[in-house]
Order: structure tokens, then C-alpha cells, then sequence
């Protein structure tokens, strides 16, 4: 089983939302589409189901081309940021609509919503209607009805997003383990970094209707293969400076900051980007650099502190652990953790050893 | 808890409060007053208790025009409320369509009564009306000044004509208001169009088709001006509704107070349905 999108793209009008797309989803998979909103998540998920035909390219599925197929005979199954549900259904009825439909003997309806309800905490409130339930009983309702279907492909649009701070996390945490020993392709779209973290599997990085990188999601993460992908996938965002190398020495164009790494590539100019928790109020790591800048603002969060400041030209970001209470305006000293610098070169693209 | 009581703030509901005594409760009270007496002019009374009530209650004559009046209502709703909702769902949701539709369908509320009713006397005039000239042209006897049946068909269809229009706007605006995904989300269970009429959009249009039917039930049921333009009532008392009854009863028969008792009473029986109805259709609603 697998899903292909093959030269995909989408235009309305004089706009391109998706460009020429080529990607390939295996069975069994989670994939994170990840883009902030007007990316294109949702409008390649509306493709991949068929609530929306692609302008050109073709979509398909086992082998066989799906592009012009409807969505009611495709076997797919979507979830969204808001909680739909069918208002005046009960958390039964709602569950079991998509059974229904297809005409699953009432025995069986019974027996499979009773399962997916437990696995998302409903048994209690299957008499309830939608509007009796919490925002977080809502979406898992949403979420049952998209999992009692079997269906090959479940599309879950920012399923979380509009859940409070507490319900994300807790939903967030089940969220594979839902998908672990299902036959489907599994695709999730998301603004957020820590969501593709969590969740694991596969990420495609997204940017202004084009997929930057697609591959395995930590891969993505430690090892961007540009600097957009880099910047998309980094939250709080990635800083970014522009550096020249000579010898073994690197430079900060902007301020007077040089280190040592034992990168091996060719002496010139480069950009770095540094991840805001790779500069700390304290030393991190064997290989580290200071560097002093004044503060614009601080965001203590208790187990963590965001420090904002200046630096020579540039606005820099930085991210430590534990509350460091700094004053605005203050002169403080941070340090970079050198090993986790990334190069990019003058196209863009990172730069390794190998 | 320390309050601060500012009786001063009192003052503010004067105004409110005597614009609502005479424009509502003063002359409310005169009908009342009037219902329970008996007066030759001259401001003379006297007492008579609930005799008029009564009378009304048994009178033949109320009953046969409260009775058209149901009908003529019941006949409305059924018409307009399944035709605005269909006229909704097939207008355009975007594109220069949505103002066109829109501005087409607000011309005929924006009407005046009695000149709605004017104009659809003209329009079916048997020998001069279009629609009186062309339905008999084509072999059909039809005369609504002298037919009974010809004049519930011509009252109805100036009612539609002039009212479904609010029905649509009002399914319009409610049909808008439910977002795409539910569609989109119908559509990936496989549900047919009728089942999303019928499990998305009514569900989701309930409180605007609730008030919808208040207020056509409410208008239809009190409807004056135009049946008297167009029918005066007639032929007979074919077309003689209840409002009309009423005014000539009030002011044909100068029997002011029967006409109070009947006033009383249609005012009753409006505020009873509109009560029920809208408390059944409620039940369920407001639970968060």
C-alpha cells in the first residue's frame, strides 16, 4: 500500500498554492506535513483524499490512479482543527456514521464503535451529544470516527490546535500510539515543530506551496537540507548569521566572534544557523564560544527561559533551562555550543563533513 | 461583597418606560377596558362582565374566520418554509451571483403592504390582469372577484410571492454560517446529498428556520393589508381573515366591545402558539 502524488499541482486562479509536487508515502507511516498556515498543508490533503482535484499530476494509490475519483469511493478518513461532528447525533451515532453508511451489520457497528471509544476514553458518554462534551471529547469523537473506519488513509488537518494547552499534550501523547498497529497510511499536518518531534515517523517540510525535504523526521531535523527547511522545522525560530571561514578559523561577519571546528570545508563565506537552545546562559557541550549581547526580552516559562538580545546588527534568540532572570537592557554573556552549528553555503544548502 | 445601590440608575428606564405605556400598555389597557363594557359613545359605560367574551367564544361567525385564518397560516408555512430553504440551497455561496441574488430576492419585502396588495389586484383582473387575462386565455375559468377558490389561490400566491424571500434570506444566512469542513468531513463518510441536508444543514439551520416560522407564523396569522387591497375579503367572506373580521367589527359595526373581546383573544391565541412553539423547539438547546 502506498500513496504517490506524481507532478501535483494546484492553482486557483493566477495563484499557485501547490507547486509541481512529487512525494511518495509507504503504508504503515505517519507523516508530518510541516509548514506554518498558507503553506499548503491542507490543500495537499483535500488532494490526497479528493475533495480537491489537482490542476495537473496525478494521485495514485496500490498502483492505481485515483486522481479523478471521488471522495465517497475512496477509502479514506480526515480529521480537522475544528471538532466536527454531525450536531444532532449522539457520540454513538457519530462514531458509527461512517458504518452506517456502508451498511456494517448493527452487531458489528456496536462491537467496533464500543472498541475505538474505549481506546479514546468515550465508553462514558455515548449517549451524549456533541455540544454536551468538552472541546478535548470532541475531537476525540472526530477522532473515533475517523478511526472505527479502517480506512487506508487518515488525514488529521491540525487536529489539535485549537485544543487548550493541557488537552494538546495528553492527545498529543496518544496520537501514535492510535496509529501504531494499523494498515493505513497515516498523514498529519501541523504548524508546529514539537509535533513533528513527538510524533515521530516521516516529515515533509513545507514552505509557500512546495515541499522543501521529506524523509524520516529526526533525519529532518538533525540534518536539514537547507536552510528553509532548517528555519521551518525550529521552534522557537533558528538564528541565523552569516560567517567567513579562513583556515580553521570561522568568523561572525557581523561581531566580533570567532571559533574553531573541525568541519573540513572550503574556506569562504557561509551561513550559520544555531538553534535558540544551543546558546545558553551557561557552558554546553566540549566545544563552546561566548558571545555578549544585550537583552531585549526575557520569557521565563519556569523550566525554561528565553532570552532575546542583541548582538552586533542581529536579533538573537536563545533558549536555557531553568529560570535566568535577566533585565531589559542588561549586558550578559551567553555561550554557543559549537558542535551543533550548521553550515549552509552560499545556495543555501547544508554543508557536512560527509 | 461591598455593592453600591444607585437608585439613580432607575431613572435611566424612564424613558423606556413611558414610551412602552403609550405606545403599548395604555392602549392595551383601553381594549381591556373597553372588553369588559358596553358603550354608546359619548363615554358612556357600562359594566358587562365577560359577556363579550363569551359571545365571541360561541359566535359562528368568529369561528369560521378564525378557522380561514389557520388555514390560510398553515397553507403559508407549508409553501414558503420547504421553497425558501430549496431557493437557498441553490443560490450561488460566491461570485457576482450572491449580490444579484440577494438584491432580486430583498425587492419584494421592500414593497409596501398595501401596494403589494394593489398590484396583484391588477395583476389578476380577469379581463385587464396579465395573470387574470392569461389563465383565461388559456381556457381557464378564473375570476377572483367572483370565485371563492380563485381568491384563496390568488391570496396565496401573493403571499408567497411577497414572503418567501424572508425564508430565504434567513436559510441563506444560515446555510453560510456552517463551515465548509462539515461538508468536506460528510462527504469523506460517504454521505449522500440528502444526508447532509438532512444530518449537517437542517440541524445546523434550526434556529434561524425557528425564527423563520415565528415570524412568518406571526405575520400570515395577522395579515391585513394586502387580502384587504386585493379581496376585501370576499367574495362573501371567502377571503374574511381574522384581522379583517375584526376591523369590521370594530369600525363597520361600531361593536366596540365584542371587537375588544375578539382583539383579546387573537392576541391570546398569537402569544399561546408563538409561546409553545418556541419553547418546543428550544427543549435542547442552551446546554453547553
Amino acid at each position: 500500500m502506498s500513496l504517490e502524488l506524481k507532478n501535483v499541482e494546484k492553482k486557483v486562479g493566477i495563484e499557485t498554492h501547490i507547486y509541481s509536487t512529487n512525494l511518495k508515502l509507504e503504508k504503515n507511516t505517519i507523516n508530518v506535513l510541516l509548514g506554518s498556515t498558507l503553506a499548503g498543508k491542507t490543500t495537499l490533503m483535500q488532494i490526497m483524499a479528493g475533495l480537491d482535484k489537482p490542476t495537473s499530476g496525478e494521485i495514485w494509490f496500490n498502483d492505481e490512479n485515483v486522481t479523478g475519483k471521488e471522495v465517497q469511493k475512496r477509502n479514506c478518513s480526515m480529521v480537522y482543527q475544528q471538532f466536527i461532528n454531525y450536531p444532532n447525533f449522539t457520540v454513538f451515532e457519530n462514531i458509527a456514521s461512517p458504518l452506517k453508511i456502508t451498511g456494517v451489520k448493527p452487531d458489528e457497528i456496536k462491537e467496533r464503535v464500543g472498541k475505538v471509544a474505549e481506546l479514546l476514553k468515550l465508553s462514558a458518554m455515548l449517549n451524549k451529544k456533541p455540544d454536551e462534551l468538552s472541546g478535548g471529547q470532541q475531537q476525540r469523537t472526530a477522532l473515533a470516527r475517523a478511526l472505527v473506519k479502517d480506512s487506508d488513509l487518515i488525514l488529521l488537518d491540525e487536529p489539535l490546535a485549537n485544543l487548550d494547552f493541557k488537552l494538546r499534550e495528553e492527545l498529543r501523547e496518544e496520537l501514535p500510539k492510535l496509529f501504531e498497529d494499523r494498515d493505513c497510511i497515516v498523514v498529519y499536518a501541523t504548524t508546529e515543530p514539537l509535533d513533528a518531534l513527538m510524533i515521530g515517523g516521516n516529515t515533509a517540510t513545507l514552505l509557500e506551496g512546495r515541499i522543501i525535504q521529506y524523509g524520516e523526521t529526526l533525519k529532518v531535523y538533525n540534518k536539514p537540507e537547507n536552510l528553509i527547511s532548517a528555519k521551518v522545522f525550529s521552534d522557537p525560530p533558528m538564528n541565523i548569521a552569516e560567517i567567513s571561514k579562513s583556515g580553521d578559523m570561522f568568523k561572525l561577519k557581523d561581531y566580533n566572534v570567532q571559533w574553531k571546528s573541525d568541519i573540513k570545508i572550503k574556506d569562504g563565506d557561509y551561513k550559520i544557523g544555531i538553534r535558540p537552545h544551543n546558546i545558553t546562559t551557561y557552558k554546553e557541550g566540549n566545544n563552546s564560544v561566548e558571545i555578549n549581547g544585550k537583552v531585549l526580552i526575557s520569557e521565563l516559562s519556569g523550566s525554561e527561559s528565553l532570552i532575546h538580545f542583541t548582538s552586533g546588527k542581529l536579533n538573537w534568540v536563545s533558549l536555557s533551562n531553568g529560570v535566568q532572570q535577566k533585565n531589559i537592557g542588561e549586558n550578559t554573556k551567553l555561550f554557543m555550543n559549537v558542535d551543533e552549528f550548521l553550515y549552509f553555503d552560499a545556495n543555501n544548502r547544508l554543508v557536512t563533513n560527509g | 461583597m461591598n455593592k453600591t445601590y444607585n437608585q439613580k440608575a432607575w431613572f435611566f428606564v424612564v424613558p423606556v418606560f413611558v414610551l412602552v405605556a403609550f405606545n403599548a400598555v395604555v392602549p392595551l389597557m383601553t381594549v381591556v377596558n373597553y372588553s369588559f363594557q358596553e358603550t354608546f359613545g359619548s363615554n358612556v359605560f357600562a359594566w358587562e362582565g365577560t359577556r363579550w367574551f363569551k359571545q365571541i367564544l360561541h359566535s359562528e361567525r368568529f369561528h369560521a374566520s378564525l378557522g380561514r385564518q389557520f388555514i390560510f397560516t398553515f397553507i403559508i408555512l407549508l409553501i414558503q418554509l420547504p421553497l425558501g430553504i430549496g431557493i437557498a440551497l441553490t443560490m450561488p455561496k460566491k461570485g457576482w451571483g450572491v449580490p444579484v441574488c440577494l438584491i432580486l430576492m430583498s425587492m419584494p419585502l421592500l414593497i409596501p403592504w398595501n401596494v403589494v396588495g394593489a398590484m396583484w389586484n391588477i395583476f389578476a383582473l380577469p379581463d385587464i390582469g396579465f395573470l387574470g387575462n392569461s389563465l383565461n386565455s388559456l381556457g381557464f375559468d378564473y375570476n377572483f372577484t367572483q370565485q371563492s377558490g380563485d381568491a384563496w389561490f390568488t391570496t396565496i400566491l401573493m403571499d408567497v410571492w411577497h414572503w418567501t424571500s424572508l425564508v430565504v434570506l434567513l436559510s441563506y444566512a444560515g446555510l453560510n454560517s456552517i463551515q465548509p469542513a462539515y461538508y468536506q468531513a460528510a462527504e469523506i463518510d460517504g454521505a449522500s446529498r440528502w444526508d447532509i441536508f438532512r444530518y449537517i444543514e437542517l440541524p445546523k439551520m434550526k434556529k434561524v428556520l425557528t425564527l423563520a416560522i415565528l415570524l412568518r407564523f406571526m405575520d400570515s396569522f395577522m395579515i391585513y393589508t394586502e387580502p384587504f387591497v386585493l379581496t376585501g375579503g370576499g367574495p362573501g367572506n371567502a377571503t374574511n381573515f381574522l384581522s379583517l373580521d375584526l376591523v369590521k367589527m370594530a369600525l363597520g359595526q361600531f361593536d366596540l366591545g365584542p371587537a375588544a373581546a375578539m382583539s383579546l383573544i387573537y392576541f391570546l391565541i398569537v402569544l399561546l402558539i408563538c409561546w409553545v412553539f418556541y419553547s418546543l423547539m428550544m427543549k435542547n438547546e442552551g446546554r453547553t
